[in-house]
């Protein structure tokens, strides 16, 4: 009867884990689910494609919204800051795993944590207040002085000079996604197999040979799915990209105009939609950018699994 | 004719000479890209210490903000709501968490686990933006208005993949013996995993819990459009409430000067707050 009992208690146990644990794959549904539900009058009204595709956002005079200025802003942005942030990402966790006497690789592990803490909102601060009048003054304001006199016919692609814009948003979000690279990099380097190295040194290798032929092959597999993740995080990443990005509506055509992403029309313009149509067009955002990321994070996933088997193999 | 290695010497010697400079190379290239990667983070740190600091006084914590153009005041209110907001979606979070963690790691035979671990890893890298938009569909829309409660939701629905993979993490480092033993005599798994299992990752799971929470403190993105803020202090979670992340967006976009400072104080609340908070994760980890 006892034995019945236990047996009991574990199934209870185990049946309400798994009802709340199913919680995650709820919370997965419904989001899918009520960002479809949400942006439907938007979607039925122009199409999947014909939303996605078309490039005109007009809540006011025509009432038609297409989101292909916000994809493309999307893909420049981040593909831009991955591009941008890879290789100071790759030589920080090169140096923390290999280079770096430990109290020092203990020190960029501790930056590395606080880079990834720090506030999107704080970047984006630091992002209106130093870099974007930097930009202006430093980059911008010279390069239109020097075209209006030898190259009038550069001038569009200057923009307004006001320092705002795709390139400033460029390079706070590559900075801002380097840790997660950076972390990523270094524990597949330190998971690397110690007799790897050893042979590779033993054979008269210098450190950089050693990195070159014996870890880094090894490790290749944590790093892309390190910059799978970045990748990731840079979709999806709001607060500092709007503050900085000018958000226009119009197709980005140059590094120094303004633009917008997908995270950041949606952060923009929700609480200021006040028709149906217009708020029902940045829910269809929202539900196009759940599948973008989607499709981004499963093979970062992906990667990451096959690198944790591929180590396991090799040990 | 000279034996070969007296020739072949030199050559030797301009080889290995060439790869010694390509290691210092690389040295100092990579070195350089370390020092490039930190570079943006103590310029922020260093302005928001140069700007903040001056704003940081006992009113700042004190008082509520003031209306614009008025100087003086401070963001109580936004402090308070921060914890209020993210201390709320905490407990929203933890039994979904703390369950599918426990279940990945405890149960790793359970059919829905590779699911399951897939659909937490994916949830995780969600931009934090579609969790305040799922919020407001099933909250906000509802309820008729912004809510702090809405944006606790918003909150717990980010930290709940966060939680599971931090728990499941924790519990696969209790060693196999402490669960053999339980189990040797004669407990069931339930009380094993109960009485033992999550006794013995107590601090590992607290390190977890705070992360979490570190997390959601500096999100505005997901509250834009559910917790909404608020000019004066309010403690009812059926009302808009305000966070410090939000207060400070609204002020950085602001055209007065006073407020510009106000907000790079806010932001070096804000981080602080997460800062001690890691670092209690941290000395909890040891301790506890």
């Amino acid at each position: 009867m006892k034995r019945l009992y236990t047996h009991f208690g574990d199934r209870a146990f185990a049946g309400t884990l798994l009802l709340l644990a199913l919680g995650v794959a709820v919370l997965a549904v419904l989001m899918a689910f009520e960002l479809y539900q949400g942006g439907s009058l938007a979607l039925s009204r122009f199409g999947l494609w014909g939303f996605a595709l078309g490039s005109q956002w007009d809540p006011v005079i025509q009432k038609s919204f297409g989101a292909w200025p916000y994809i493309l802003g999307t893909v420049l942005v981040s593909l831009s800051a991955l591009l941008l942030s890879f290789f100071p990402a790759l030589a920080t966790a090169i140096f923390a795993a290999e280079y770096a006497p430990r109290w020092l690789a203990q020190i960029i592990n501790f930056l590395l944590d606080l880079m990834a803490a720090v506030p999107s909102v704080v970047y984006g601060l630091w992002g209106i207040f130093v870099l974007a009048p930097w930009i202006r003054d430093q980059v911008q304001l010279p390069l239109y002085l020097w075209a209006a006199e030898k190259a009038p016919w550069l001038l569009p692609l200057l923009g307004n000079p006001t320092g705002y814009g795709l390139m400033t948003a460029i390079l706070i979000l590559a900075s801002m996604i380097i840790p997660f690279t950076a972390a990523l990099a270094r524990d597949a380097i330190a998971l690397v197999p110690r007799e790897h190295r050893e042979a590779a040194y033993a054979l008269g290798a210098t450190r950089w040979e050693v990195m070159r032929m014996a870890i880094l092959p090894l490790a290749r597999g944590g790093i892309i799915a390190g910059a799978f993740l970045a990748l990731a995080r840079a979709i999806g990443e709001t607060m500092a990209v709007t503050m900085v990005i000018g958000n226009s509506h119009k197709l980005p055509y140059t590094l120094f105009g303004g633009a917008a992403t997908m995270p950041s029309v949606i952060a923009n313009e929700f609480t200021e939609a006040v028709e149906d149509l217009h708020l029902s067009a940045l829910i269809a955002v929202g539900f196009l950018l759940f599948w973008v990321s989607m499709a981004v994070n499963f093979i970062a996933a992906y990667l990451l699994r096959r690198q944790e088997r591929l180590v396991k193999g090799v040990m | 004719m000279l034996p070969a290695g007296q020739v072949r010497r030199p050559e030797k010697e301009l080889a290995l000479r060439a790869r010694y400079r390509k290691e210092r190379f690389m040295m100092i290239l990579v070195g350089l890209g370390t020092g490039l990667a930190f570079l943006v983070l103590f310029l922020v740190i260093a302005y928001a210490l140069a700007q903040g600091a001056g704003a940081l006084n006992l009113d700042f914590f004190l008082k509520d903000m003031r209306p614009p153009g008025e100087t003086g005041g401070g963001l109580r209110q936004a402090i308070v709501g921060t914890l209020i907001v993210d201390g709320l979606g905490l407990l929203i979070a933890l039994p979904f968490g703390l369950a599918a963690g426990i279940l990945l790691a405890e149960y790793p035979d359970h059919p829905v686990n590779p699911f399951l671990r897939l659909l937490s890893d994916t949830l995780n890298g969600m931009p934090a933006i579609l969790f305040g938009l799922l919020a407001f569909v099933l909250l906000v829309k509802p309820m008729g208005g912004f809510s702090g409660l809405s944006g606790s939701f918003a909150l717990g629905f980010l930290m709940i993949p966060i939680l599971a993979r931090s728990t499941e993490g924790v519990l696969s480092l209790v060693p196999k013996e402490i669960r053999e033993a339980g189990l040797a005599l004669g407990l069931p798994r339930w009380r094993v995993i109960l009485s033992l299992v999550l006794p013995t990752a107590r601090a590992g799971l607290i390190t977890g819990v705070l992360l979490a929470f570190a997390r959601a403190a500096g999100e505005a993105a997901p509250l834009l459009f559910t917790a909404f803020g608020s000019p004066l202090l309010e403690l009812n979670p059926l009302k808009p409430m305000d966070t410090l992340p939000l207060r400070l967006f609204a002020f950085a976009i602001s055209p007065y000067d006073d407020w510009h400072r106000q907000a790079w104080a806010a932001g070096l609340v804000l981080f602080g707050l997460i800062t001690l908070t890691s670092l209690l994760a941290r000395w909890a980890s040891r301790r506890i």
